[in-house]
């Protein structure tokens, strides 16, 4: 009986650890973050890009309406590309387009804005990135859609015509 | 009196640097539990990444603020899910990462004994 329990155990416990592994092997290595959404919005308090003046995220965000928040910043690349899409959103639909600039450096993000239109009806400034880190962000640029100060889709990564199809969609 | 005023400050100042240090240690403690998202298989005391920066700082001001480890590891699970946390929960996704170790002492816990129990038979 011994003789035969100790194979046994050996058996299972291998089997239990290949399976394990075979199932690893389907999985996708490529991690993708689950998108925590139907969220509040946090509360938080920056500057405005124009004005210098403190704002409060209350008086950003109104409920009822429907807001896009883009961090977006001159140096980064992707925005650049993402920029016409935000521009074409903003006159084809009465979304709110609010911008979040993130760790930029405001002569540089004046000149962004003047060289490629300025679709924001808001921009507030977070300088070390810990306002972004408050809406749950991985970096620039990212997009939240907002509704009755609830975040209810997320984009990681520059829009393109997919996603603004959908959020055109989730407007109507 | 010398003596006497040289422990008086001593011991004055000797408090505050304490505390100053188990507040750098704690810093230490959680950037190195917590995962830099944005980069690959590093802490986020590691790495150097904006995301990473920015998250330093803001654990500094929740330390300021006077929240204890385990909150603020519950505000950045909050945020960004259990992923970011290097000390994983016992749950459905982590029981065999849990228990695997547990199983295996077990089985050679069986094996030594029975393989003592064989010797003095």
């Amino acid at each position: 009986m011994k003789n035969k329990l100790l194979p046994f155990s050996f058996v299972v416990v291998f089997g239990v650890i290949f399976y394990v592994f075979y199932k690893g092997l389907k999985d996708s290595s490529i991690y993708t973050p689950d998108l925590r959404v139907n969220n509040d919005i946090p509360v938080f308090n920056s500057k405005n890009f124009h004005s210098g003046k403190s704002v409060e995220s209350s008086s950003i965000f109104e409920l009822d309406k429907m807001y896009l928040l883009n961090i977006w910043s001159s140096w980064c690349v992707p925005c650049r590309q993402e920029h016409p899409l935000l521009m074409s959103l903003n006159s084809r639909t009465n979304i709110k387009i609010i911008g979040m600039n993130y760790k930029d450096n405001l002569k540089n993000a004046e000149e962004f804005l003047k060289e490629l239109g300025n679709p924001y009806k808001d921009i507030f400034i977070d300088l070390d990135g810990t306002i972004a880190i408050e809406w749950g962000a991985y970096g620039v640029p990212e997009s939240f859609l907002i509704y009755n100060n609830k975040i209810i889709k997320k984009y990681i990564g520059p829009l393109n015509e997919v996603s603004v199809n959908e959020m055109e969609l989730l407007i109507k | 009196m010398k003596v006497l005023s040289f422990f008086l400050i001593f011991f004055l100042f000797l408090p505050l640097s304490s505390l100053k240090g188990d507040d750098s240690g704690i810093q230490n403690k959680i950037t190195k539990n917590l995962r830099c998202l944005v980069c690959q298989g590093q802490s986020i005391y590691d790495s150097d990444s904006e995301f990473a920066n920015s998250l330093k700082i803001l654990v500094d001001k929740k330390i300021d603020e006077g929240l204890t480890e385990a909150q603020i590891y519950e505000y950045f699970e909050n945020k960004y899910g259990e992923w970011i946390l290097y000390d994983p929960k016992l749950n459905k996704n982590t029981y065999i990462l849990w228990l695997m170790p547990l199983l295996i002492f077990l089985l050679g816990g069986a094996i030594i004994l029975g393989k003592l129990k064989k010797k003095q038979n």
